[in-house]
């Protein structure tokens, strides 16, 4: 029987044959920490009393949370993670670096790697072909020390995606139609696979959005073939020796086929308080936004600030709302200032904040005040999620977050294109 | 065999209500954050729980980050189990490593305040407030034997390595 992505990637890194439902114990390509799970990493670590890190050349601390910090706490966790990566030779990417998953994606991820990260949307590496997944602390340290770590084999969902997007609809809005359509559980356990005619149209940094959003309908990876698409941005990135072509067997057994004709899709937005709770972003007109935020590991890329810039050029923010961007990597923010978009977006009335995770998690740079509603291109709007439970979080594309921004209430990207 | 009281709370119950992102700055303080563990939902919750007693879910508990934070705090503060319906993945795996059982059955059984016996070898739950019954599913051997151990931590001192059953 032929094998689903995830079955052939697990297979080959556990020397298994591995089908779905099968416990394998596979190798780890590359292992990493962020500033908010790392030192509860470390000290467990400790506890296991495993001293050596199996790999440390593919082992990362990202300082990406809570940077620069907001506090003395957070400052004193950051130097407890330079101190061990100084001491044990694993990578460090500092302050002002940039989010995680933008560098995992931008710098380490092949296809066909198995990926694991304390922090759940370790998942956006699938957009590259990896089985990459979240895991807490003490999976991630004993993988750290090991370099291998356990999965149940999961099954997969095919997502077959047809059609072509629509001007002023974007992956965002596929991603969040989907989880709206399936529900925020609706991938539990399992692999979500993206194929179909339309994934060759959509380009590294909407597969990595898409996949960045698995994890919110519970999935455990989800996954796009290796193709041409990923070979050029490999390329583009100074790595296309690592590029391996990875489709899934034409008879692999899936668990459940949806189709998605994005041909009709339109600008989504998810509601407050789950991301399931999603609707088309013309119906929720006249709904206020005090903040817009964009940038976070779902929508901080080039092409999220060129779509928002070429929206907001010559245009402002509307006068009662505040509109935060945050680039997801110093190198985003260094091509983003070479085409213009930076100067575009401040001349409209934006905040620029440096690369990293800014308001997304509710720790600083933009925490929502009692009742107050803000649009996120982030991918969760859990109450409480941005600093405030009081506030109310909408989640939708760089393009409905610029409309928002310019009309101050929540606005379908079409109206102003 | 576990016997507490339940602390019923709705379905999809977050990570970010756990615990969430705007104390992160206690995340190395653990006692100090299990003080506030699901204030949101459930107020002054840590001051109420008594050693025993259970955080009860529906569908979905623990979804969102891959806080670890979440589940231990939920032990500290004296929880002798999660109950819920559905559990989120990284949530699962996260709680039997650090020696939280979480129990999937149907929560629809149990109010706020019930008394609860739970005998995990068996996989029973009877109510003893209400009379009721019930079975929990079974989850993998590799993560029985990790909480039969007490954890991840425990067993990697036993073990060394990932064992998998043969
Ligand atoms: S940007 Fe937001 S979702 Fe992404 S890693 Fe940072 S906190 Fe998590």
């Amino acid at each position: 029987m032929g094998k689903t992505l995830a079955e052939k990637i697990l297979s080959q890194k556990s020397g298994a044959d591995a089908h779905a439902g099968d416990i394998v114990i596979a190798k780890v390509d590359l292992v990493f920490v962020q500033d908010t799970t790392g030192p509860l990493t470390l000290k467990q670590l400790e506890a296991t009393g495993l001293k050596a890190v199996a790999n440390p050349g593919r082992t990362i601390i990202f300082l990406d949370h809570a940077v620069p910090s907001p506090a003395r706490e957070l400052s004193n966790d950051h130097m407890l993670l330079r101190h061990f990566a100084s001491r044990t030779g694993v990578s460090l990417s500092e302050v002002g670096e940039g989010i995680c998953h933008q560098l995992v994606a931008e710098s380490y991820a092949n296809p066909g790697d198995v990926i694991v990260g304390a922090d759940s949307h370790t998942v956006t590496a699938g957009g590259l072909g990896a089985f990459a997944t979240g895991m807490g602390s003490t999976d991630i340290a004993v993988a750290l020390a090991l370099g291998r770590t356990w999965f149940r084999v999961p099954e997969s969902l095919k997502v077959v995606i047809g059609g072509r997007f629509a001007p002023g609809v974007y992956a965002k809005d596929l991603i969040l139609h989907l989880i709206g359509d399936i529900g925020a559980n609706g991938a539990s356990y399992k692999a979500l696979e993206f194929s179909g005619e339309a994934i060759a149209e959509i380009a590294m940094s909407g597969r990595l959005s898409v996949a960045n959003m698995a994890v919110e309908a519970g999935a455990k990876v989800g996954l796009f073939p290796a193709d041409d698409v990923t070979e050029g941005y490999l390329q583009a990135q100074g790595r296309g020796e690592r590029y391996q072509r990875l489709y899934p067997d034409p008879d692999a057994a899936y668990e459940r086929t949806i189709e998605v004709d994005i041909a009709g899709l339109e600008p989504m937005v998810a509601r407050p308080h789950s991301v399931d709770n999603v609707a088309r972003a013309k119906e929720l007109k006249g709904t206020r936004i005090q903040q817009v935020l964009i940038g976070t590991c779902t929508n901080g890329r080039l092409d999220d600030l060129a779509v928002a810039a070429n929206m907001l050029r010559g245009r402002r923010r509307h006068a009662d709302t505040r509109l935060i961007v945050a680039p997801a990597s110093r190198g985003v923010f260094m091509a983003a200032l070479e085409a213009g978009h930076i100067r575009a977006l401040v001349e409209a009335g934006a905040i620029i904040l440096p690369p990293g995770c800014a308001a997304c998690l509710g720790v600083h740079q933009g925490v929502l005040g009692d009742g107050e509603s803000c649009l996120s291109t982030a991918n969760r709007n859990f109450r409480g999620r941005m600093g405030n439970p009081e506030a109310f979080i909408y989640l939708a594309s760089p393009a409905t977050a610029a409309a928002t921004a310019i009309a101050g209430e929540i606005t379908d990207p079409r109206e102003l294109l | 065999m576990l016997r507490g009281n339940a602390f019923k709370l709705g379905d999809n119950i977050s990570t970010d209500d756990i615990v969430p992102g705007r104390l992160a700055h206690l995340r190395s303080n653990l006692p100090e954050l299990a003080k506030h563990v699901l204030e949101d939902v459930a107020p002054a919750l840590a001051s109420r729980i008594k050693a025993g007693d259970f955080i009860v879910g529906g569908e979905n508990f623990g979804l969102g980050s891959s806080r670890e934070h979440a589940p231990i705090v939920i032990k500290m503060a004296g929880a002798s189990a999660v109950l819920a319906k559905s559990v989120a993945r990284i949530f699962f795996r996260n709680a039997t490593n650090v020696g939280l059982p979480v129990i999937i059955c149907d929560t629809d059984n149990i109010d706020d305040g019930d008394e609860l016996e739970v005998d995990l070898a068996q996989g029973t739950i009877r109510n003893l407030t209400n009379g009721a019954g019930f079975a929990c599913a079974k989850p993998p051997q590799v993560m029985l034997t990790i909480l039969e151990e007490g954890g991840l931590i425990p067993y990697i001192k036993k073990y060394g390595g990932f064992q998998l059953p043969s």
